[in-house]
């Protein structure tokens, strides 16, 4: 097959995106051989675990790689090892143990027959590290039981002049007691992630309608159900849908639930109606909120009518809806909704 | 080859906690591997293959757990596999451990499913607002309290057949010494005066949010002989339906009535409810025992609550579910649906304990992920299948 170049096909609207940026910060129980190995990182000595067959594990490992057996024979490894291995990072990304160009590194530590991966700061240089390279390490300033108590490690024979910038330290262990031993429980691991939210063209000719005040479904070719927001495909029938609707924005609640419980990343205050609300007109409920009445008033079948927000507020989302309300008009009998629960 | 007759010889499982910080994440599964493997009386040469199961990644900001977990899980030199299907995973994964056994590809496999809830907020992973649409989620009580609604709609069950089912199970529950929630005093009253969290989902009718793990060694034919008592596997079932469609039936989705059907017919049963001893349904709300009881077929179309309401479904009933307390008991979602599934198993090899229904020579085991859109079935038995 040859590879032609062409045109870009003509794109007057580009999908819409959104940044879309979560975080947590998971806790780790690290159990007991992490755990004596961290205690040990906050006194700035090193821990190996003997295996099997007598090499010694540094970072430990809990079970062993050949027999899978349960390890626990600590033993006292040296601050000071060799390259085996190493990789340059001209440009650190945040979070990373040094802020200035630095080598990751496998570190084999005298006493230890594994390397561990690790930071070497040569002061920037790229000509300064080198596989059989004796590095040392250096520690942080105020340990607390965790991998980043080694800051990073040094050339023995020719450090760097100066200390090198760090990421912030990362959040102290949660520590407990082992017999006379102390140990880490816990540590927390903040994880952020970071995403363009892309939506289908489909949903982005929707989205572009609702900040017009409009509500454009799409009707499937095969099966002539009315689909918003519209998919670009019919999930039943497998074909492009092409026709479009606009509906009107009254409808009625199939089901709902009261919501009385708060949790993490909630955006609105409970109690509040989470309901499916079906616009005259459509064959699939969306989920939205139903305000304008007592919580316990919301039911089945009611026919309620969307609340917009002022129109200077209305962007490209359904959340120009505020809400929805009840129309006073009588409930939809049952068997009119039946079969959309 | 032909097809095998495949054997469950051993099961496995952590004590259920809210907060197992006593344990590593391999330590939390090993706890649970050691035990299926001397359950089993096997040693790690003896397992051919290994096929784990966990929720989905940000319930716990694990990726990979196969990479993570192979030394834990003597899976070094070995294949290993991991398997996703949300909530219904740990059911899943029992299901493709068993199908390369079945295929005659391996004689025993290890596997193991497992979470660890309290290093994450599966509440908050739940909801995770999206952007362009309404932030109404309310994690998976929220995302189910609709359709249980539907539900009384549908079926005019009244209203303590769901209080009826968490009193039942949670004293189920008590029985069992692995099970997180043990609450042998609780009544159906008490379940009715506790909040109303996802109306109408009261707190009591939820399940909780534990750390545990499960495990079993799946072998063939010949291992299964050599077993004491194994827990024959008669027939297994899988069904995927998308989350929405326009007139999906969100009570009782087609994807479960689909995999019931199939289940029934390979295993030669057709009166569920008089040939089925036991049943480890995944009630993670109360309410889903009765729903689930019509879309596996045990009951018609609402009639399921009539035999939760009659006592048929509490030990000693006709169709006991859930003896071991269920997901209403214990549910580290990633090892819930496998739970059930050992759960069967257990029952049929006598080896159930105080929850043991007596005399069950078939169980089912059951699992649902997703917004109900993964199903997951095994039928097992005291017997070799025919
Ligand atoms: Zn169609």
């Amino acid at each position: 097959m040859t590879a032609v170049e062409s045109e870009p096909a003509e794109t007057p609207e580009q999908p819409l995106s959104a940044p879309l940026d979560i975080g947590f910060d998971y806790t780790r129980s690290v159990g007991p051989v992490l755990g004596r190995f961290m205690a040990a990182l906050a006194q700035r000595r090193i821990l190996g675990v003997r295996g099997s067959d007598g090499r010694v594990h540094v970072p430990p490992v809990e079970y062993d790689p050949g027999t899978a057996e349960a390890l626990d024979e600590l033993v006292d490894v040296a601050g000071e090892g060799t390259v085996v291995s190493w990789s340059w990072i001209a440009d650190p990304l945040a979070g990373q143990p040094v802020q200035r160009p630095f080598a990751w590194a496998l570190v084999r530590l005298d006493g230890a027959d594994t390397a561990l991966l690790h930071a070497v700061d040569t002061g920037g240089d790229p000509t300064s590290v080198h596989t059989g390279q004796r590095v040392r390490v250096r520690w942080a300033d105020e340990p607390v039981g965790h991998i980043r108590d080694i800051a990073y490690f040094v050339p023995v024979a020719d450090p760097p002049a100066d200390a090198a910038p760090t990421a912030p330290a990362p959040p102290a262990a949660a520590t407990g007691a082992d017999d006379d031993t102390t140990t880490v429980d816990t540590v927390v691991t903040p994880v952020q992630l970071s995403y363009t939210h892309s939506a289908s063209p489909e949903e982005s000719r929707y989205l572009r309608a609702l900040a017009d005040g409009r509500m454009l479904a799409q009707r499937c070719p095969g099966c002539d159900k009315v689909y918003i927001p519209p998919r670009g495909a019919c999930p039943t029938c497998g074909v492009p849908t092409t026709d479009e609707v606009d509906l009107p924005d009254t409808g009625i609640v199939t089901t709902f639930c009261i919501v009385n419980v708060p949790f993490l990343g909630q955006r609105i205050a409970p109690p509040y109606v989470g309901a499916y609300i079906l616009l005259d007109g459509a064959d699939i409920p969306f989920l939205h909120l139903v305000l304008g009445c007592e919580a316990s008033e919301v039911r089945m079948g009611m026919r309620v009518r969307a609340a917009w927000k002022p129109r200077e507020e209305w962007s490209t989302t359904l959340e120009n809806i505020a809400h929805f309300e009840p129309t006073g008009e009588a409930d939809a009998p049952y068997a009119s909704y039946a079969h959309h629960l | 080859m032909a097809e095998q007759r495949t054997a469950v010889l051993g099961t496995g499982q952590t004590h259920h906690r809210s907060k197992r910080t006593d344990v590593s994440m391999p330590g939390l599964l090993r706890e649970a591997v050691d035990r299926a493997m001397a359950d089993a009386d096997v040693a790690w040469s003896d397992i051919d293959a290994v096929v784990v199961g966990k929720a989905p990644d940000l319930f716990e900001g694990v990726m990979m757990p196969e990479l993570f977990l192979a030394d834990a899980l003597g899976a070094n030199g070995k294949p290993l596999l991991r398997v996703h299907t949300a909530g219904s995973v740990g059911g899943s994964t029992a299901l493709v451990a068993a199908s390369l056994v079945r295929s005659g590809v391996h004689r025993r496999v290890l596997t193991v499913a497992f979470e660890k809830q309290s290093e994450s907020n599966a509440m908050w992973a739940l909801s995770i607002r999206v952007p362009f649409t309404m932030p109404v989620g309310a994690g998976a009580g929220g995302y189910f309290a609709p359709h249980v609604r539907s539900y009384l709609r549908r079926s005019g069950a009244p209203e303590h057949v769901g209080a009826i089912v968490a009193a039942k199970d949670r004293r189920n529950g008590a029985l069992n010494p692995y099970a997180h929630l043990r609450q042998s005093e609780i009544t159906v009253d008490s379940v009715q005066a506790s909040q109303m969290l996802w109306d109408p989902i009261r707190y009591d009718e939820t399940c909780p949010s534990s750390d545990g793990a499960c495990a079993m060694v799946i072998g063939d034919e010949q291992a299964g002989d050599d077993a004491p008592d194994p827990a024959w596997i008669h027939a297994t079932a899988m069904r995927t339906e998308p989350t929405t469609f326009a007139g999906r039936d969100q009570v009782s989705p087609r994807a479960g009535r689909d995999a019931a059907t199939a289940l029934w017919h390979q295993a030669g049963i057709t009166d569920p409810l008089s040939q089925v001893d036991a049943a480890e349904i995944y009630v993670p709300f109360s309410w889903f025992e009765p729903m689930w009881l019509e879309n596996l077929g045990f009951a018609a179309d609402g009639e399921g609550w009539k035999l939760t309401e009659a006592g048929e479904t509490a030990l000693g009933g006709r169709l006991p579910v859930n003896p071991s307390g269920g997901v209403l008991s214990s549910n580290p979602i990633g090892a819930s649906g496998m739970l059930r599934f050992s759960e069967a198993a257990k029952q049929v090899m006598g080896r159930a304990g105080e929850h043991q229904v007596d005399g069950a020579r078939t169980a089912l085991g059951h699992a649902y992920g997703g917004g109900s859109q993964y199903f997951s079935m095994w039928l097992v038995g005291s017997g070799k299948p025919a």
